[in-house]
């Protein structure tokens, strides 16, 4: 297929621009919603009216978020069909049925219930108000559950659960079960959901900071407070912990994903982390060591083997490993790889024109060649057959720079630095919030307050930066190593995407500063008379 | 070209109508629910800040009702039949980002409208629903004429090429065609769009009627009243336009035991279709018509409030059959004019039999969900209509 890839950037930048404007939204509500639950629980056991006025004035800043993470949610259902229909026809089997499950189990029982959460104060008892909070948080939660584990699925496709059929020339799925509880959808979500958990925590610790050193609703903001930094230090040790798990997942599953992370361009035995550099953009092809690949750098030797293979002596492939090979690890170099995918294409061109033909001796050995076993680990007993390699074919042409099959260095190095750095500081900050907490001297530490305070927008920047690490970390890919993101896209003219991109840009910009300027006049009003 | 069906596996093809009926199901739902849309082009009925807020809070705690109906009957089509997903959504590209747009801008309005300091004003945020109730319910109806009139494309399912505006006489603006080539029934699409919108406007009304305190707001629920009589005859034009060409359009229609699929036009296909198994279709489509007829008739000449429930109902009868019609009965639900043998069919355009097998049971799901939204509704509407009290309440989270 013929793409015009001026048309496939303007594409992706859409589904960018789409992608974060929504993840400004979902982390937070997700941990909301849970704030709110804890808040209403705790109304309900005290039957304390205070708690009712921290649950309402909460709940309202989660509804006015809730709004627009919802409705933006619906534009990435559908920019699969319209931006990406390709994608949406090879992968659909596989990745439209969790986002089927997802709108029928989990995004019917968010609304539904946010309908008694918000609406019902008066209208139902306290008990089917509480238990409405908590199929809300709950239902938000599972909603992200599914769409992780169809995320999962574009991050790791694996045999366990789908394969290409010939016939239809798509991947097509064969253990639901498999596909669910996959290990890389599964850290994913709890990463995901941890971190949504500490953005919120941040943000009524920070909200409520903000009113103790202006000495304004000190009852609210000590009572919030206390449930926020309790909820919060959980949350952020639980991210780092979890954080190091979907590391390790990706090391194993995405080499160049975290070879780029890291900066790394040749393989390593005992390789480093990077704490802290300045990385280059180059061609893995031409870099003969690793202190090219950097200005500058502080490393912590043996941490990246530690971290990837959970041995400290152990090698992790670079990005000059995984385009030309290494014998001595075993890893094919991509011109390998993309003519095993050529060929599987050959094959597979073969098995339809012998098709339209009738003949269907020639439609058994074509079918035949293309699942044919290339592979077999001695170890394991997985298989690789041509067919998993289809989408190497497309990296065929000699015309094509091979140092296009990894991301770009700098912007997935430093999404992915940034994102762990912050990630330490909320455990700090939460770790001092509790203390200060627990010793009864939070209302005078007006340090720890003000830190809280400056800390309000980071979780936003290591939320968006966990996805650009993850997103942009994938490519050249939309289906790690079977589809690429060059194939997915609709065929359509530039003019087109180019339109709709900033038809959606002006509408996120006023909705967001909107959304921004009712958000500070409820604050600023505060929790009286919230509603 | 043509193509055979997937498969002729009998249980992937009695899956594939199984999974059918759930989006005709779905799509029937999702009339009824356009009933938020529908009242969202009635704030001008009010008279006083009061009456707009009355029907403001009524639809605000429904609105994603809608929605999430959307949400849901875009995941089971993008699970069951994705090819249609690919070339719907890919091919049709403006129709469906426009009625994507105007559904954005609904859940944000309702939130903010209200809210000090919300940037642009109320008046913007109003005509937000009035576009969500206008373009977004027009462009949905035109959507699914084309269901019937067939569209412009052409789809190879081995190079997976995708051609959009081949037809030589034909027009290329990625869907939007469908509401302006009359040589290929943009009549009827456009009829059927004013058809979804007068429905809507009806359903709104009617809901408005059965929600809102009638004897608070008795001048705004006589308003309504007088809507429903006007846009029914707005509908009974537009409706009649839509029979006749129902009944008139050459039908798609392929053999669904021939293994080449092909598609070929036949007179009558529809008319066919709804008197097939024994005019069950016919008989519960005109049940749906009797529905609907009386829930208007009670509303606007007895004085009743109870209208939306017979024709919320009717509705739904009706949305069903015309999905069932447009797919089933050897009927392909996606025709293309520019190439017939590119058109569409449940058989062409599934999902495997392994992925509807899953999808199948997790249908079983379906009857709960519809369980609790029923109990919510139950338990919302349990305490009565919307008071004047409950809008000025300060603990409550009025819009």
């Amino acid at each position: 297929m013929h793409v015009d890839l001026t048309m496939l950037e303007w594409a992706r930048a859409q589904f960018a621009m789409t992608a974060l404007f929504h993840f400004f939204f979902v982390p937070f509500t997700l941990g909301m919603s849970f704030i709110v639950a804890f808040f209403e629980t705790i109304y309900v056991k005290t039957g304390k009216q205070e708690w009712k006025e921290i649950t309402q004035f909460w709940q309202l800043i989660f509804g006015i978020n809730f709004a627009l993470g919802l409705s933006t949610g619906i534009i990435h259902e559908f920019e699969f069909g319209t931006n990406w229909s390709t994608y949406s026809w090879v992968v659909g089997d596989l990745f439209g049925a969790p986002l089927a499950v997802e709108g029928i189990v989990a995004f019917f029982m968010e609304a539904t219930f946010a309908a008694i959460s918000f609406f019902g104060w008066k209208r139902v008892s306290k008990g089917v108000h509480l238990a409405s909070t908590w199929l809300l948080a709950i239902g938000s939660n599972l909603s992200a559950l599914w769409i992780l584990i169809a995320n999962g699925f574009m991050q790791h496709p694996s045999n366990e659960f789908g394969f290409f059929n010939i016939d239809t020339s798509r991947l097509e799925m064969t253990n639901f079960w498999a596909l669910i509880t996959q290990p890389v959808a599964q850290v994913k979500f709890l990463h995901v959901v941890s971190a949504g958990y500490t953005l919120a925590s941040i943000f009524v610790l920070g909200i409520s900071s903000l009113y103790l050193l202006k000495g304004k609703h000190v009852e609210f903001a000590k009572k919030s407070a206390t449930v926020a930094a309790a909820f919060g230090l959980i949350s952020s040790i639980f991210v780092a912990v979890i954080g190091d798990e979907h590391a390790y997942e990706v090391a194993n599953t995405q080499p160049t994903k975290i070879a780029s992370a890291e900066g790394l361009y040749v393989g390593e035995r005992g390789a480093p982390i990077v704490a802290f550099g300045i990385p280059k953009n180059l061609k893995a092809t031409e870099v003969t060591s690793n202190d090219e690949g950097f200005v500058f750098k502080i490393e912590l030797p043996k941490m990246l083997s530690l971290l990837g293979k959970r041995d400290p002596n152990a090698f992790v492939p670079g990005l000059r490993d995984l385009v030309n090979g290494n014998s001595e690890y075993g890893i094919w170099p991509l011109s390998k790889l993309a003519a095993v995918g050529k060929e599987a294409k050959n094959d597979l061109l073969k098995y339809h024109e012998a098709k339209k033909a009738g003949d269907t001796a020639a439609m058994e050995a074509a079918k035949a060649d293309f699942y044919k076993v290339i592979w077999e680990d001695p170890k394991t007993g997985i298989k690789l057959t041509k067919a998993d390699l289809i989408g190497y074919g497309y990296f065929a042409n000699p015309n094509i720079d091979p140092n296009l099959i990894y991301p770009p260095v700098p912007p997935v190095f430093y999404a992915f630095h940034i994102m762990v750095a912050l990630g330490f500081w909320f455990i700090l900050l939460f770790i001092l919030a509790y203390v200060s907490i627990m010793k009864g001297t939070f209302v005078e530490n007006r340090l720890v307050q003000k830190l809280a305070v400056i800390s309000v927008p980071l979780p936003w920047i290591a939320t968006s930066f966990g996805w650009m690490t993850a997103e942009i970390g994938r490519q050249p890919w939309t289906v790690f190593g079977v589809l690429p993101t060059a194939e997915s896209v609709t065929p359509i003219a530039l003019q087109n995407v180019q339109a709709t991109f900033f038809m959606f840009l002006t509408a996120f910009v006023i909705l967001g500063i909107a959304e921004l300027k009712i958000l500070f006049t409820v604050v600023k009003n505060g929790p009286k008379g919230a509603h | 070209m043509t193509w055979a069906p997937i498969t002729v596996d009998a249980t992937h093809f009695y899956l594939q109508v199984y999974f059918w009926i759930i989006v005709a199901v779905l799509g029937g739902l999702f009339l009824l629910m356009t009933f938020v849309q529908g009242g969202q082009t009635l704030f001008h009925t009010s008279k006083t800040e009061m009456e707009e807020r009355a029907i403001l809070n009524s639809l605000g705690r429904k609105w994603e009702l809608t929605f999430t109906t959307l949400v849901l009957f875009g995941g089971a089509l993008y699970a069951a039949f994705p090819l249609f997903y690919s070339v719907s959504f890919g091919g049709a590209y403006w129709v469906w980002m426009l009625i994507l747009f105007a559904f954005v801008l609904q859940a944000v309005s309702y939130e903010y409208m209200n809210k000090p300091n919300n940037l642009i004003g109320k008046g913007a945020y109003k005509f937000f629903l009035y576009f969500n109730g206008v373009v977004g319910m027009v462009l949905i109806g035109a959507a699914v004429g084309t269901f019937f009139t067939g569209s412009n494309f052409t789809y190879d399912p081995v190079t997976r090429v995708l051609e959009w505006g081949t037809a030589k006489d034909g027009f290329n603006l990625r869907g939007l065609e469908a509401a302006i080539d009359f040589k290929h029934g943009a009549w009827f699409n456009l009829a059927m769009g004013v058809l979804v919108f007068a429905a809507a406007r009806i359903l709104g009304a009617l809901w408005l009627i059965n929600d809102i305190d009638n004897n608070e707001f008795p001048e705004l629920i006589e308003r309504l009243r007088g809507v429903v009589k006007r846009c029914f005859v707005i509908l009974l034009v537009a409706l009649l336009v839509v029979l006749y060409g129902l009944l008139t359009l050459k039908g798609y229609a392929y053999d669904i035991h021939d293994p080449t699929g092909k598609v070929y036009l036949e007179p009558g296909k529809y008319l066919h279709n709804l008197l097939s198994f024994g005019a069950i279709p016919l008989i519960l489509f005109l049940a749906g018509l009797v529905l609907f007829v009386w829930g208007v008739f009670v509303t606007a000449f007895k004085g009743s409030n109870k209208g939306i429930w017979f024709s919320g109902l009717g509705i739904v009868l009706i949305g069903i059959i015309v999905f069932v019609i447009a797919g089933l009965f050897g009927t392909p639900f996606y025709p293309s004019y520019a190439d017939l043998q590119s058109s569409l069919t449940i058989q062409n355009s599934s999902g495997s039999k392994y992925t509807l097998e899953v999808m199948a049971w997790v249908s079983v799901a379906v009857p709960f969900v519809l369980g609790y939204i029923i109990w919510v509704w139950y338990q919302m509407k349990k305490q009565g209509p919307i008071t004047r009290e409950e809008i000025q309440d300060p603990e409550s989270h009025a819009y």
